[in-house]
């Protein structure tokens, strides 16, 4: 095999699963008229941003970064890119809690979470 | 004794900005009341406006303030940063922030009901909070947080609105501005693993070190659709027009003249601070991609404007062209663009606030504001709608109103650059605010009001804002030389690009 192709793939792996996670999530969030299912391809959409994170902390052989007795030899991995998303997940939380409230408004309001229908209700109202 | 008192105080000012109207968010929810929420939402955002002035003249005569969070120095530490541009910023953010609040108990009874204002105040003190957090955060990853607060509370303003649309237009700027704010969060995990830092000094110094294109360029198109979206740039700003047309006046007032333009102020930073112009236009050339982004925003959102029956609607549409010619100063990149380019930030925030004023004494009195609705009402409400021509002059770029200053220096900007074509664009997309603003005008003023309708002036709670805001237009448009000077010092400080030095810290 080429070796070039096996780098590309396999040497950048975690990127495309990063890539894969976060298409399939904006391809969700793009086609599916359902309202809870566009958050949840928001969610799938913003995981994919978290793992990319993760994997940019990633050090070889790095172990957990407690500072203990191990002396100055010892590799920990790169614990900023867990802390971030440790925010940014707080972030999708209160974004996804924020947008399922917004959906029971939107059901009480129309009886319905399809965007299609939603949207047909709307076209009468103008 | 007293000097080093008030010194130690100067120094804490960036923290207490941005912490005090978020500590009083909650209380509002607490007061429950809706005279003593915005009682308190009023002090705060007073105490903001002191606060962002005290900076201000501080920074304009000493340099610089940095705060370090938690007493850790950056680049490891959080570090809020206020600089000559930014301070600005913050006195434009939290100054029309307080004249649009002012305004409120005039206005939001009509639109909220009573036991929902507490919430409103709540939300809008986060959103500010935000706001401001994001003008004076030094580092990147906060520029996101704070960027993520203001918009999770701006959704639930827009979703106040009266109409069940508004849900629906609230969901729809959910959705799409998370995504805006995923983008930019990628932008800067690709920044964070090209340099190994996030603080903005620390990222500008070390940027311009880093071999090959490809990972700069991805990072800086995250970043630019990421703020873009924000910011409301034709195509990724078409969340707007539905969510300022749903969501209470007094809502479209405070987010069109803030949210656009802090999101704006954060892609200057980008774009000059830390890529730097011969990083993102002269090696990566991104120019080509923001010129004509900009001209498109301008004509689209000005034709489309035309065609409006709402006038929310309309000035919604024209907010998307006005965003066009702001960006299109950053995108000519040279001192005279760039100055058009900030002075429009603050003349539009001026106008544009003024002018959804204007719509909600409209609602307040008549409770809708389609074109067939405000037929004959110049006679009947004089003030107001005095005000809305002054504004919709401004919008058009007559002398004498703000709007001609910031076109003098795009046109000026476009000439200087070598692109008299873009220059004629700019008058050309102008002739077109005249006709959506004519429309508006013929409406108000020759045609007959309809039979037995009668409307009072709009009451001095409201008047008084609007004017402080449409006569601001005039003041500036007549002194314009005062507000360039100032966007001229920003812009030359955006033109010197990232500090050049060595990294803070040591290598990473």
């Amino acid at each position: 095999m080429n070796p070039v192709f096996w780098q590309t793939v396999w040497g950048l792996l975690p990127y495309w699963l990063v890539i894969v996670l976060m298409m399939i999530g904006l391809h969700v969030v793009m086609t599916k008229p359902n309202l809870i299912k566009k958050i949840i391809g928001l969610n799938v959409f913003q995981t994919g941003v978290i793992m990319f994170y993760i994997t940019l902390g990633k050090v070889d052989g790095g172990t957990a970064p407690i500072f203990g007795s191990g002396g100055d030899e010892v590799v920990y991995s790169n614990p900023v890119p867990h802390v971030l998303m440790l925010t940014a997940i707080v972030v999708g939380i209160a974004t996804t809690s924020l947008a399922l409230a917004l959906v029971v408004r939107l059901h009480e309001a129309y009886g319905t979470i399809e965007e299609d229908q939603i949207r047909r209700l709307e076209g009468d109202e103008v | 004794m007293s000097a080093s008192w008030v010194a130690h105080l100067e120094s804490q000012l960036p923290a207490i900005q941005v912490v005090a109207p978020m500590l009083t968010a909650p209380v509002c929810v607490l007061l429950r009341r809706s005279r003593a929420a915005w009682m308190l939402a009023m002090t705060v955002t007073l105490g903001s406006l002191l606060t962002s002035l005290l900076m201000l003249r501080h920074v304009l005569l000493h340099g610089a303030l940095s705060y370090q969070m938690g007493g850790w120095a950056p680049p490891w530490g959080i570090e809020l940063r206020i600089e000559v541009l930014n301070a600005f910023v913050l006195v434009i953010v939290s100054g029309i922030s307080s004249v649009v609040l002012s305004a409120a108990p005039g206005s939001l009874p009509k639109e909220v009901p009573e036991e929902r204002h507490y919430l409103f105040y709540a939300a809008f003190l986060l959103c500010m909070t935000g706001l401001l957090g994001m003008t004076s955060a030094g580092d990147v990853f906060n520029v996101f947080v704070f960027l993520e607060i203001s918009s999770l509370s701006s959704y639930t303003l827009v979703a106040l609105g009266p109409s069940r649309r508004a849900l629906v237009a609230a969901f729809r700027y959910l959705i799409v501005g998370t995504m805006g704010g995923t983008f930019l969060l990628l932008g800067i995990g690709m920044l964070y693993m090209m340099t190994g830092t996030l603080n903005i000094v620390d990222l500008g110094i070390r940027l311009v070190e880093v071999q090959g294109d490809r990972t700069l360029l991805v990072a800086l198109a995250c970043v630019v659709v990421g703020t873009s979206i924000k910011l409301a740039l034709f195509p990724l700003g078409l969340w707007l027009p539905n969510a300022y047309t749903f969501a209470p006046a007094e809502v479209s007032a405070f987010l069109a003249a803030t949210a656009t333009k802090v999101s704006y102020y954060v892609l200057a930073r980008f774009l000059f601070l830390i890529f730097g112009v011969s990083l993102a236009f002269d090696r990566l050339h991104f120019d080509h991609v923001l010129l004509p982004m900009a001209l498109v925003a301008m004509f689209v959102g000005s034709l489309v404007a035309i065609f409006q029956t709402d006038l929310k609607r309309l000035l919604a549409y024209s907010s998307l062209a006005q965003v066009g010619y702001m960006v299109l100063g950053l995108a000519l990149a040279n001192r005279s663009g760039l100055t058009g380019g900030i002075v429009h930030l603050f003349n539009h925030a001026l106008m544009k606030s003024g002018l959804f004023l204007v719509l909600a004494a409209v609602v307040l009195r008549l409770g809708a504001t389609r074109l067939q609705d405000v037929r004959g009402l110049g006679r009947q409400m004089p003030w107001t709608m005095a005000a809305f021509v002054v504004g919709g002059l401004s919008l058009i770029g007559v002398p004498l109103t703000a709007g001609f200053v910031s076109k003098w220096y795009l046109v000026q900007g476009a000439l200087e650059s070598g692109r008299p074509l873009v220059a004629a664009l700019i008058l050309g997309s102008s002739l077109l605010a005249v006709v959506y603003v004519w429309r508006v005008v013929e409406e108000i003023y020759f045609q007959p009001a309809p039979e037995g309708r009668q409307v009072a002036e709009a009451p001095l709670g409201l008047l008084v804002p609007i004017w402080l805001l449409i006569g601001g237009t005039v003041v500036f448009g007549i002194f314009g030389s005062a507000t360039a000077d100032v966007a001229r010092q920003a812009a030359d400080l955006l033109l010197q690009g990232p500090p050049v030095g060595p990294a803070l810290g040591g290598s990473p």
